[in-house]
């Protein structure tokens, strides 16, 4: 039978990203950390390989395990396919973030795993700032020779990580663990130094020069009262480091924290913590649309920190030189036609909240001060460098940009994942490649048949609602800044969310000559993902599949014409993976192979 | 066979019908037949039948004889009534349950060892009686359980999986059931649900004794070629006869057909079985007729499927007997036990 026009193509299984998609995790994060072979791997008490595979793709498993703004756990299937009328619980991913810091915590003596890096190349290269984009490319470079020098103002390496984030989310060790072991990686040098100009840099012939500093300013509030109350008024990011470097050890009673971004948890739960006794968040917006992660929502609330929406500050208010409190007018949100928010106010009349102090974490910003105007470097018009996107090559050849530096604040995982292109391109640069072709990810496919139907994975998949981490109890928590409040899970509650996941990289492969289409996959398929049917054009055929395919994102694996002319389409959006197809495929058409993808990074060819 | 049970998870769009089930609760037990079976298909057809025809599980007798197919019940209808009985004996058994309670759906599933061979007789009758009962046979030539031997419903000339050629002429329980005098008389293929699943919905929905003779290929002992029961050599052969939708409550012809195509079948309970025409001269209300295409069809080594038969108003067995309507199991011992004086009576007009 010939393809007509609009009919869909044959699926091209050996397009590395086609599989890559299916495993949602994987594919949602940034650094595409292979999730579901590492949980395999925790599961089977391999935590050391657990442990590797992530520091391999995310350099910093231990301190991601506990603060990652986890993109991955939205994108998990389970989030999709679970009942709540049969689990008796919410549609939850898998706890892959958590599941993380158990490889972390769980780890052995890792001397000897980590790689030894490949002879001096002779090249140099700057790294600007000493946090996770920074020392990410620091280890993929000096791990192939190259001689990397740090350059950042703190006495200890980690940028934001360290400064920003508490120690009672964050223990000290796992910082100075982790990025011992990048440091770690080969001939690399810390200064501790502030740089001052970027020109100077260029001039101390370093082969290229990577830029990481973050987005070091707190965004003000320039309101009436700033400036008469500025001793109580506190920039969060600031304050946050102070609190972290010891400089400040108390509060007053009354707390106020402006924004709704997860540095405003962060400052509230550090203020309950050094004597605030009534903290109150406040935020513009309504609750939903904070920018804060659910789970820090939640915590915060579970400190008994209330958190006010759809507040706009107006004024600080002082009273005898001191600050007592502030002024907001209450609004609502309101779209246009485009859908686009605007808080215009309620009209009601405004609302004081008392406060000895008040934090404001409304935004980050990028400054580059130190980087003069007439050396080539373009910025545009809002004050960030002009960047390639895949490349992050400056308009100065030799200069590279990454994490929040590069196209503002975002987060950890996103500033590794820049720092594993940026040292690609790096390389790339260093060798006179061109830099816009990019390594193709590495890929081993292997079939998981055992027996007739025994596969090496565990295929049986259960209704088990998501594992709660245990959390230390509020009393302590709240009277030691640098007791950790997450204790993580231990090995028993480990290895049972562990086998939450789907493991959706193990995958359905189809082979269309060996089908007699006796439709054994399609009466056994418990999400009834299967169907054989003749072809079409894709949004007409997504409707008459045994169960409609309604999410677009998700692809329709597709065969070349069977002997009947009909072809087999698999929706891959809601597969459990549970390999029954394939178990009740009498010709070993259907087979489930683990397909790992691993990305290449700087200097390894795929 | 496969170790683990069927995910319970489900598609985020099943749905719910008017009985309050979904889909998924049709189901039994996972498969232990081979993989690629037939008898599977059939199996995951009838759950879609029930699903749709909102049946309460609770209401379904599930009876069974021996052999692969007669293994199948455990696999559909986990919560309905299940019966799994003597070889060949299961029409026995369904008469006499249906005679006891007449309220229940009868689902007999038979195969072509349990039906043609040692259990030719009771098939023969049952039918004759008219039982008011869905009688379907997995029909796939070959004795499964024994490693593949020809079955009474083998084709004169079919090679088996070593070689053999059978020299035995084939039982066409379709047709023998025609003459019989079953009311309801089908033949589909385990791998067209298309066709079976409208057949098995409208088998239910008739009054009286309905049969689908379901050709289902033996993937491990008759799926070879030369083989005239294959997942091939049946999708070269099928004839269909016409095209089944079965309709609950009266709907007017929508679709555009060529007039004198389509015939609307109106049924005793009030449904409607509206039938497309594709043979050009075969009327499935004509007994003789029928018979005789599927003959011909035969001869020209093709397969007759779809609606073979159908007598619109059948007479079922309790009709013949004239039983009271209520169920004999929910009648009272006074009523089902007369008594001395009654017997004496009845004796007496025996004299």
């Amino acid at each position: 039978m010939t393809i007509r026009g609009n009919d869909l193509q044959p699926t091209d299984i050996r397009n590395p990203s086609y599989f890559h998609k299916v495993v949602d995790c994987q594919w949602a994060c940034p650094a595409h950390t292979p999730v579901p072979e590492y949980i395999r791997l925790i599961a089977h008490g391999r935590y050391d390989d657990a442990y590797m595979i992530n520091w391999k793709s995310n350099v910093f498993p231990g301190i991601l395990g506990r603060t990652c703004d986890r993109p991955c756990e939205p994108a998990c299937r389970r989030g999709r396919v679970e009942d709540e009328t049969l689990s008796g619980s919410r549609k939850e991913p898998v706890a892959i973030c958590r599941l993380k810091r158990v490889a972390a915590d769980f780890k052995d003596d890792l001397t000897g795993r980590l790689p030894k890096p490949l002879p001096s190349n002779g090249r140099r290269i700057a790294c600007i700032g000493g946090g996770p984009s920074s020392l990410t490319v620091a280890r993929d470079l000096a791990a192939i020779g190259y001689r990397v020098e740090v350059f950042d103002e703190g006495a200890k390496l980690g940028g934001m990580v360290r400064t920003q984030i508490p120690r009672f989310r964050l223990p000290e060790e796992v910082i100075d663990e982790e990025c011992g072991y990048a440091v770690g990686a080969g001939d690399v040098v810390v200064h501790q130094t502030r740089v001052n100009s970027l020109k100077d840099m260029l001039g101390e012939g370093f082969d290229a020069i990577y830029v990481g500093t973050g987005a070091p300013r707190g965004r003000a509030l320039d309101l009436p009262g700033k400036t008469e109350g500025e001793k109580n008024i506190h920039t969060g990011i600031e304050w946050l480091a102070n609190v972290s470097f010891g400089h400040f050890t108390t509060i007053g009673k009354r707390v106020i924290v402006l924004g709704g971004g997860n540095t405003a948890m962060d400052c509230c739960r550090t203020a309950r913590r050094l004597g605030g006794e009534k903290v109150t968040v406040v935020v513009r917006s309504g609750f939903e649309e904070m920018k804060a992660s659910p789970w820090e929502k939640d915590d915060a609330i579970a400190e008994d920190i209330p958190i006010l929406n759809f507040l706009a500050p107006k004024s600080f208010v002082v009273e005898g030189g001191k600050l007592v409190g502030m002024m907001f007018e209450p609004v609502k949100a309101v779209y246009d036609d485009k859908g686009r928010r605007d808080l215009v106010p309620t009209g009601e009349s405004d609302r004081f909240i008392e406060g000895d102090d008040v934090l404001v974490a409304v935004g980050q910003e990028n400054a580059f001060p130190w980087i003069e105007r007439d050396i080539g470097l373009e910025f545009d018009r809002w004050g960030l460098p002009k960047l390639d996107a895949t490349t992050f090559q400056s308009s100065l050849p030799t200069v590279f940009f990454g994490g929040d530096a590069a196209f503002g604040p975002k987060n950890i995982i996103w500033a590794v994942a820049h720092g594993h292109d940026a040292a690609i391109s790096i390389h790339k640069h260093c060798e006179g490649e061109s830099l816009s072709e990019r390594p193709a990810p590495g890929v081993t496919v292997i079939s998981q048949k055992m027996g007739i139907h025994e596969w090496s994975y565990d295929n049986n998949v259960a209704i088990d609602p998501r594992t709660k981490v245990p959390h230390l109890a509020k009393e302590a928590a709240l009277k030691n800044i640098r007791a950790e409040v997450e204790l993580g899970f231990d090995v028993a509650l480990a290895v049972k969310e562990a086998q939450r996941c789907l493991n959706c990289d193990v995958q359905t492969v189809f082979e269309g000559p060996k089908c007699i289409e006796c439709d054994a996959c399609l009466d056994i398929c418990p999400m009834d993902c299967i169907t054989f049917t003749p072809n079409g054009e894709e949004a007409e055929l997504r409707t008459r599949l045994s169960a409609p395919a309604t999410n677009f994102e998700q692809s329709l694996y597709v065969s070349p014409a069977l002997k009947t002319g009909r072809i087999m389409v698999k929706d891959e959006d809601v597969c459990l993976h549970c390999g029954l197809c394939a178990e009740r495929c009498p010709t070993g058409a259907w087979d489930m192979h683990k397909y790992f993808l691993e990305m290449t990074h700087a200097g390894c060819r795929s | 066979m496969t170790y683990i049970a069927k995910p319970k998870l489900h598609h985020p769009a099943l749905t719910h019908n008017a009985a309050g089930f979904t889909r998924r609760d049709y189901e039994g037990t996972i498969s232990t037949l081979c993989a690629g079976c037939g008898h599977d298909s059939i199996s995951a057809a009838i759950i879609h039948a029930c699903f749709e025809l909102n049946i309460e599980p609770h209401r379904v007798a599930k009876l069974s004889g021996i052999g692969c197919s007669s293994k199948s019940p455990t696999y559909f209808l986990g919560n309905s009534h299940g019966f799994n009985t003597v070889h060949g004996r299961m029409p026995s058994v369904l008469t006499g349950a249906n005679l006891a309670n007449r309220e229940l759906i009868y689902l007999g599933v038979s195969g072509d060892g349990d039906s043609a061979s040692i259990g030719l007789g009771q098939f023969a009758h049952v039918m004759r009686r008219g039982v008011n009962m869905v009688y379907v046979v997995m029909n796939n030539g070959v004795y499964g359980l024994t490693k593949g031997q020809f079955s009474a419903t083998a084709d004169r000339g079919s090679k088996s999986k070593k070689g053999a050629v059978n020299q035995d002429s084939a039982i066409d329980l379709a047709s023998l059931a025609i003459l019989m005098g079953a009311t309801f008389v089908a033949r589909s293929f385990s791998g067209d649900k298309t066709q079976l699943v409208p057949l098995i919905k409208a088998a239910i929905s008739h009054q009286g004794a309905a049969i689908l003779d379901v050709i289902s290929p033996c993937v491990a002992f008759n799926n070879h070629a030369g083989s005239t029961k294959s997942y091939d050599y049946i999708r070269e052969h099928n004839e269909a006869m016409n095209r089944l939708d079965f309709i609950t409550g009266q709907e007017p012809i929508t679709a555009d057909y060529a007039p004198g195509t389509v015939t609307d079948v109106l049924q005793h309970d009030g449904t409607t079985l509206r039938l497309r025409k594709l043979a050009e001269d075969y009327d499935p209300s004509d007994k003789a007729g029928a018979l005789a295409h599927i003959q011909e069809r035969a001869a020209a080594g093709e397969v007759a499927t779809g609606l073979l038969y159908l007598d619109p108003l059948p007479r079922d067995l309790h009709e013949g007997l004239n039983t009271v309507a209520a169920p004999l199991n929910s009648l009272p011992d006074e009523a089902l036990v007369p008594g001395r004086a009654a017997l004496v009576k009845i004796n007496a007009g025996l004299r």
